[in-house]
């Protein structure tokens, strides 16, 4: 019996031949991160431990993104907490304000996250860098404290399913579209505690931030990681942005998966989740109605990488954001956002009149940046339509790609290029 | 382990970590202050309401969406004694043994038991009595070095007995 990309990324870090699915082992740690919201818990947590410090301080990530630039005192003094821990202990790579971005699009620019790696963090979309054929997950502040003392955690080996892709996307389709596509067809829990790997002659005419926004939203559909097989475009990312040396892991032909699912990219349309959960899916053909919004959001560890940035320009280039529309846009890194501007794709943005604003996750997870009114209702390019995610209960998300996201502020309701 | 025995408070599929503590309350980390925004989003009454002791019991897939420890801390500081659910999503399934909040999966009493009834937990047998019913249900034990960490109060402690 064979082993998936993720069972024999696990054993190698557990120093085992084999591992297989259900079994509990301890594992190496490459890399453990924390931002300025898990990070001061986990530092709490690792003050009650009796260790001298960190186990390397050149593998552990501090970000803070969530509430920074500091939205209030509470947050400052988080943000503060964290710095002072990084100082502290010396550690590499703590990114202030200025140098940071959005994690989980941060950290693979940073080349601090290869293929082969196995990664935790303290945040749920720690899965982002499976689009390198690394293993990462999340895991809470505790797991980040022990992380951090000792350089080991425990895992429980998964399952997997298979995605094998087809064809190629279609144009104004993207990898949100599929990784939305997917978790309308699975659920929110359809993957629950397994790896999704997605794999096949399909991936090839995925881009990296594809297979980003691809393996980011794993979790959205309960899974423990997301995963690609690492190909040339995979190690020429690599090569650009880092110098650790990456192991390539491909799964034998006899691994087993607890189910497949083909795709073909092809067939893919522009789609949306309506509220309140990632699982409510509808494509652009399928919604008849006028679903008229109040507010764009187009970033996110999801959606605020370059190709998304440029595929919003596409659309927003010399047209206007609708009359009562508020659209923020958010590059994830700095280097994001001064490619952006380098591009001209923030002049177009704000000729569009959109506002354009310093990386954070801020609007996402309702902390700041764009929080929502009693009734109101958002197209964002981010992660989770929850119940009073983005602000009051009785507000509204509909997660789609940069694409939808932007001819939606045009349109001034819920739209696609296509239809513009 | 002591039994938790105590009013239950049901809900119902995939219960995230963003009712569980809105993040406009991450600002801080004090368990006290969270436990007085738990649930608030989809049961403005809980805090006001529960008593220490008491019992979450929910379906399929609890604890989804962001890792914020916050949450099974909210739930603890709260005085809930045990969450009882179909499913729980795993890095809350995590984050609940490593701080010690007592949590077991039964698919039946998940789905029978209702809000209101007084239920009781045995955790080392793994049995789940609904008390108001007159029902037993068998829950799922934890592999061994899971039962390790929760015996320790969490993986802190743990860590340090290691």
């Amino acid at each position: 019996m064979g082993m998936t990309m993720t069972q024999k990324i696990l054993a190698a870090h557990a120093g085992l031949d084999k591992v297989e699915a259900g079994q509990l082992i301890e594992a190496d740690l490459d890399l453990v991160l924390g931002n300025d919201i898990t990070s001061p818990v986990a530092i709490k947590e690792m003050d009650k431990m009796k260790v001298d410090g960190v186990f390397d301080k050149d593998k552990i990530a501090l970000v803070p993104d969530h509430f920074v630039p500091n939205k209030d005192i509470k947050s400052a003094e988080h943000c503060k907490c964290v710095r002072e821990f990084a100082y502290r202990n010396q550690i590499t790579n703590y990114f202030e304000v200025g140098q940071m971005g959005i994690e989980h699009a941060l950290l693979p620019e940073k080349g601090l996250t290869v293929a082969g790696d196995v990664i935790i963090g303290a945040d749920s979309h720690t899965c982002t860098y499976g689009a390198l054929g690394a293993f990462s997950t999340g895991v809470g502040s505790t797991d980040m404290a022990a992380g951090m003392a000792t350089g080991k955690a425990w895992f429980k080996v998964p399952g997997a399913i298979k995605f094998q892709l087809t064809g190629s996307l279609p144009e104004w389709v993207s990898g949100k579209d599929l990784i939305l596509h997917i978790i309308g067809m699975i659920g929110v829990d359809g993957a629950l505690y397994k790896s999704m790997e997605f794999v096949g002659e399909g991936v090839k005419s995925l881009s990296m931030d594809d297979r980003f926004t691809i393996a980011n939203m794993a979790i959205e559909a309960g899974a423990k990681n997301g995963i690609f097989p690492v190909d040339e475009l995979a190690k020429a990312y690599m090569d650009e942005h880092s110098t650790k040396q990456y192991t390539v892991y491909e799964a034998d032909d006899d691994a087993v998966y607890d189910e497949v699912y083909t795709i073909d990219l092809n067939t893919l349309r522009p789609t949306i989740a309506f509220p309140h959960l990632p699982e409510n899916t509808k494509t652009i053909d399928e919604i008849t109605e006028d679903i008229k919004i109040d507010q764009v959001v187009i970033g996110s560890c999801t959606n605020g990488r370059i190709d998304d940035l440029r595929c919003a320009a596409k659309v927003l280039k010399d047209k206007k954001v609708a009359p009562g529309i508020r659209c923020i846009i958010i590059p994830a890194t700095q280097a994001i956002y001064l490619q952006a501007m380098e591009e001209g794709l923030l002049k177009t943005f704000i000729e569009a009149g959109a506002v354009v604003s310093t990386p954070t996750c801020g609007p996402c997870l309702g902390g700041y940046m764009g929080i929502l009114a009693a009734g109101e209702r958002c197209v964002a390019t981010t992660n989770r339509n929850f119940v009073g995610r983005m602000g009051h209960v009785d507000s509204e998300i509909y997660l789609a790609s940069p694409a939808v996201a932007a001819a939606s502020a045009v349109a001034g309701k819920i739209s696609c290029p296509c239809r513009l | 382990m002591e039994n938790a025995k105590g009013i239950v408070f049901k809900y119902g599929d995939n219960v995230d970590t963003d009712v569980i503590i809105p993040a406009r309350y991450l600002n801080s980390s004090d368990p006290a202050e969270l436990a007085t925004h738990c649930m608030e989003d989809i049961d403005k009454d809980f805090v006001k309401k529960v008593k220490k002791g008491d019992i979450m019991v929910a379906t399929k897939n609890f604890g989804c969406g962001s890792s914020r420890e916050h949450a099974p801390i909210a739930i603890k500081a709260s005085g809930i004694s045990c969450v009882i659910a179909d499913t729980f999503a795993r890095i809350f399934y995590r984050n609940a043994i490593n701080i010690g909040l007592p949590i077991i999966e039964c698919a039946d009493a998940a789905n029978e038991i209702e809000a209101g009834d007084e239920v009781e937990v045995d955790f080392d047998s793994g049995k789940i009595y609904d008390l108001t019913k007159g029902t037993e249900y068998q829950g799922q034990a934890f592999p061994p070095f899971m039962q390790k960490i929760i015996d320790a109060e969490g993986l802190v402690n743990y860590i340090n007995a290691k």
